[in-house]
Formats: C-alpha cells, structure tokens, sequence
C-alpha cells in the first residue's frame, strides 16, 4: 500500500499522462503518441463487447507493437484518405482511477472514460469509451504497456474509426 | 415501361458503359431495389457453421429485415422473420443464442424454434383459432451451398445453384483451402457502417483499378505484396459470371510465382501442420496446385463477398446507410492457418482497418459526389474493347479492367426490368 501522499503524486503523474496522451492524439501528434508505448506495448479496441478473447475474436484494433508503428506509419504517408484531411477532434477525460497499484508484473493499472467529438468530411461523430491501461515508468518516465478502449456502442454497426482513440 | 414512349425506365439509366448518378441517390429506386432484389433474389444470410448445434440461433438480416437463423431440434436451419405475428413486437433481442423456443416480451406469446406458434397467454380469449395460421413469418425459400446459406422471398425462380451459376465454382475452391473441405465462422464480425449506397460497395469489390491509389498509403510502408497484383503489368484478371457475380482472379500471377501459400505472403515451411494436413488429404500434387492457387476473390451478387482471407456481407440500409459485415474465413482442420487468418484481417478490414478505412472513405466521396449533377454520368467503359471470353465463355479483362460493374449493371437491369 502506497502511503497517502506517494498516491496522490502518482495519481497527479498518471493524470498528466493521460491529459498528455489525450491532447497528442486530438493534435493528430503521431511519433510523439508512438513514444508513450512501451517496446512491447499492445492497443486493443475490442468489438461485441469488453471481454471477448482477442486471440480467437475480431476485435476492431488488436496491435501489437510493430503494428502500432504501422499504424502510425500509415498515417503519416499524408495518403491515408480516411485521415486527410485529418478528422477535427476533442475528447474530455474523466473518472481517472488508479485500479490496482502494484499489481503482480509491477505495471500499474488504470483506467478514464471518454467523450470524443469527432468532425469529418462525414459528419460529427460522438464517441465514448471506457479505457483500460497499464503503465509502467521506463527510465524515470510514464508509459503505456497496454491500452484497451471499450467503445461503448462497441456491439453496433460504427462508422470508420481511423483517428488515433 | 413507359407506355408513352416505348423506352424503359432502366434504359434510360442503364447503358452498356455508363449508368445514370442517380440510380445511388434516388430513395425510389432504393425501395424498388429492396422488393426487386433484396426480397425477391437469393441474399446470402449466415453460414451453418454459426448454428452448429440444435436449439442454436444467431441473428442476420436481409437488407432492413432482421431474420433469426435457428436450427431447430431436427437439426434443420430455419430463416425466421423477428416479428411476432401477434402485433409485430421483435421476438428475439439478442445476437445468439440457444433457445428451444422465443417468447415474445409484449404478450408473451411463445414460438418453437422452427417459427411455430405452441402457446399463447390467457388462451381462453382465442377459442377456435388455428395456431397453424399464426406462426413466424419465414425466407420463403432456404438453400445452402457448401454450407452457405441463402434466402430468397420468391415463391419460385431459379434455384440457389442456377443463381449461383459459374460462381460456384470459386466457393468449390475455396472450401478446399480446407483439409477437411469445410469454411467455418467463428471469429465473430465487425459491423462497419458507411455513409454511402450499398451498390459502391459491391462494385469496388472486383474494382482492381483502385488498390494502386487507394491503398497507397498502406502498401508503402507495409512493404505489401499485393499492390504489383493490381499494376499496369499483372496477368491477373476480372471475370464477369454472369448473374451479377464478379471476380478478382489471381490465380495468373500466383501460378507465376509457383510457391504454395504465397497468395497469402507466407510459405510451407511457415505452417508445417497445414501443409502437412493438406498433403494427407488431397495427395501431393493437388495439394501443392490448391496452395499456389490461394483462395478466391469473388463477389456473389448482391451481397457476399469472398476476399481472400475475409468474408463481408453487405447490408443496404436505406439509400444513403450501409453495412459491411466482416470476419476472417476460417477453415475447418487448419489452426495454423486460422490464426494468421484472424491476425491480417483485423490489421486490414474493419473500421478501423488498414485498407477498409480507405474504401470507405471513398464510398463515402463517392455518394456525396454524385449528389453533383454534371456530368450525370458515371464512366464505366475501362477495358470495353479489349474484354473476351475465357475457355468457358465467361467475359474477362485486364485486372484493372471494369468488367465486373458492366456485369453487375446489365444483370441488376434484369432484375428492376418488370417494375
Ligand atoms: S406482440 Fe408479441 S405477443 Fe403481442
Ligand atoms: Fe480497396
């Protein structure tokens, strides 16, 4: 158990983090989102529910590493259609709880909800999701080892999803 | 017809290579698609393998209409309408299930997993009425092919074999990617939904003229094999079956290739337990063709489409809403392979995939684009002159070639013709 003070400081650390993560990824900031992960970070955005099996399932986005660097990758080619022009976004963070502070593996839980206004070519598109991460501090610094997001209307027919959730 | 001037409506909208804008855009032509195709022709629904016990049930749909495939404790599947023939309440609210019978939540009536009517609440108030006259509203007409199952809402026509025609042979090839001879799916669907008519989904599926600029941005940095398939160079080849079925072949170019299981960028000695499996069951040399070959790339008219390594199911909306239903193939005896199966397809379909984010982009241009109404016309004569006939009489092109829309419009004139 992390004494009161030790866990407010690393409540305001994770904080910070997230509020970081979510801004890079509205700013549409790809290699420096690519730097939070972990060199064996997975991004999972799970479809038809939070607790399917993502080695026998389809899931929406199931990266592992190399992966999220294609991804990114991708993006910054200026030739991913669906991103250029690239979608207007704004996500809130909220609900950040530190879940389980030192788990086994020494990664520390977490988890936020989000509220994401999308503006495309499209349309306005309203995203919500719970997300799920573990972080572990690599060389004095917050990363991410994992990210789940549980799109909240993740068992529906969704529209194209290619901004970084 | 126009009773006035002699001319049909369809001529006028269809050319041999050119169709009319407004045949994505206008909701009357949208609802006389939906009686004249969708509720008329065979639509794919499901496969048997999704049912694969009695008593189980998944829900599917014919364009708007939710059906319920069950397979009932004879082991027979069954299309069943979600509509409770009391006052139209939907019976079934979930996407699976077992169930050896669906109680409708409004009056609880309750339905035998065939569509039958067994019971009623405070029965008394319905003396002398037939339950037989009252069951579940059902596809009129079920058939499967190769485990496929289709529905058509027409009395009579042709049967699922004659529609399916020189098509069936592409899922004759695929099922025998399998040791056992058998699709089966299982890994679940991602439900991608586009802004955009369902025909410039259907369309692009054999449309070999876009990967090269669509897909730019993936091929590039994926160091992907497929974007030389789709070049100026390739031997591949678009066929047009006839009955609105298209195909993408590939087989030319894989052939040139000459190594098994490179259709799928990997090799024998990447997956020794299928090849292994393979061998035992269709003997050395047909086994190493089938694995040179690859699978098919076809487009069963109107809404099953076979690429490759992933099956979609187009679902129309209405005129400007679609879905596309995707899943990995998964192939019955093959683990190995099942999982290299599931792992590329999530990287590349789904909404946010790799390749289907962009082709729905584009579908999605398109619908808007159209919406412009000069020129009114969208040019689909790419390759007219240079098409022929292959050995068995089908019309084939350059890879690039639009063959496969110039069949898709001349059979969905057919079928709008009556009207
Ligand atoms: S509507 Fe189903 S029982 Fe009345
Ligand atoms: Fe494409």
């Amino acid at each position: 158990m992390l004494s009161r003070e030790s866990s407010a400081t690393l409540m305001s650390a994770i904080t910070a983090f997230l509020y970081r993560e979510a801004r890079l990824q509205d700013e549409h900031q790809y290699e420096a989102w690519e730097k939070l992960w972990t060199d064996d970070g997975v991004y999972w955005v799970p479809a038809n529910g939070a607790d399917i099996d993502p080695e026998r399932q389809m899931s929406i986005i199931y990266d592992n590493r190399s992966r999220i660097a294609l991804r990114v990758r991708q993006l910054m080619t200026g030739k991913h259609f669906t991103q250029t022009p690239q979608s207007n976004l704004r996500r809130l963070i909220s609900n950040i709880e530190l879940m389980d502070e030192q788990p086994d593996d020494g990664d520390i839980a977490v988890a936020s909800n989000s509220l994401i206004f999308e503006s495309s070519l499209r349309d306005d598109t309203l995203w919500a999701a719970r997300n799920e991460y573990r972080l572990r501090y690599v060389d004095g610094e917050l990363r991410m080892a994992s990210k789940k997001v549980i799109l909240v209307n993740n068992d529906k027919a969704i529209y194209t999803l290619s901004f970084l959730v | 017809m126009n009773m006035m001037t002699g001319v049909s409506p369809w001529e006028r909208l269809i050319r041999p290579d050119r169709v009319h804008g407004s045949l994505y855009t206008d909701p009357d032509i949208f609802e006389a698609e939906l009686k004249n195709i969708w509720y008329r022709t065979w639509v794919y629904v499901g496969h048997e393998s999704e049912v694969p016990n009695a008593n189980d049930y998944v829900v599917k749909s014919i364009g708007p209409q939710s059906v319920i495939m069950t397979r009932d404790e004879q082991g027979k599947v069954n299309l069943l309408l979600n509509r409770c023939s009391h006052r139209g309440n939907q019976v079934c609210s979930f996407e699976r299930g077992s169930a050896r019978s669906f109680t409708c939540p409004f009056h609880s009536w309750t339905f035998a997993n065939d569509g039958r009517l067994v019971g009623y609440a405070f029965p008394d108030g319905y003396e002398g009425q037939d339950k037989a006259q009252l069951a579940l509203g059902r596809v009129t007409r079920v058939e499967s092919y190769r485990g496929f199952v289709f529905g058509s809402f027409a009395a009579d026509g042709p049967t699922l074999r004659e529609h399916l025609g020189g098509a069936a042979e592409t899922i004759d090839r695929l099922v025998r990617t399998s040791p056992e001879g058998e699709v089966e799916i299982t890994a679940g669907f991602l439900k991608h939904r586009v802004k955009a008519n369902w025909k410039f989904i259907l369309e692009n599926e054999c449309d070999g003229y876009h990967p090269a600029f669509v897909h730019t941005s993936i091929f590039g940095v994926a160091d992907s094999m497929i974007g030389k398939l789709y070049g100026g160079a390739s031997t591949a080849l678009t066929r047009d079956y006839g009955n609105g079925h298209t195909e993408i072949d590939l087989r030319p170019e894989f052939r040139k290739r000459d190594a098994p299981m490179s259709w799928f960028g990997t090799s024998e000695e990447r997956l020794p337990d299928y090849t292994a499996r393979m061998k035992a069951a269709y003997g050395d040399t047909a086994a190493r063709e089938i694995m040179i070959d690859g699978t098919p790339h076809v487009m069963i008219f109107p809404n099953l489409f076979i690429a490759e390594i992933q099956m979609f199911v187009i679902q129309p909306l209405g005129v400007d809403d679609s879905v596309q239903h995707v899943t990995a193939l998964q192939f019955k005896g093959a683990p190995d392979l099942n999982r290299r199966l599931r792992q590329q397809t999530m990287g590349s379909v789904g909404p946010a995939g790799f390749l289907l984010a962009d082709d729905s982009e584009m579908y999605e241009r398109c619908h808007r684009g159209v919406l412009a109404r000069n020129p009114e016309w969208i040019f689909l004569g790419r390759g007219e002159k240079r098409q022929r006939q292959d050995e068995l009489g089908f019309t084939v092109g350059h890879v690039t070639d639009e063959v496969p829309s110039r069949g898709i419009w001349t059979h969905y004139r057919n079928l709008m013709e009556p009207i």
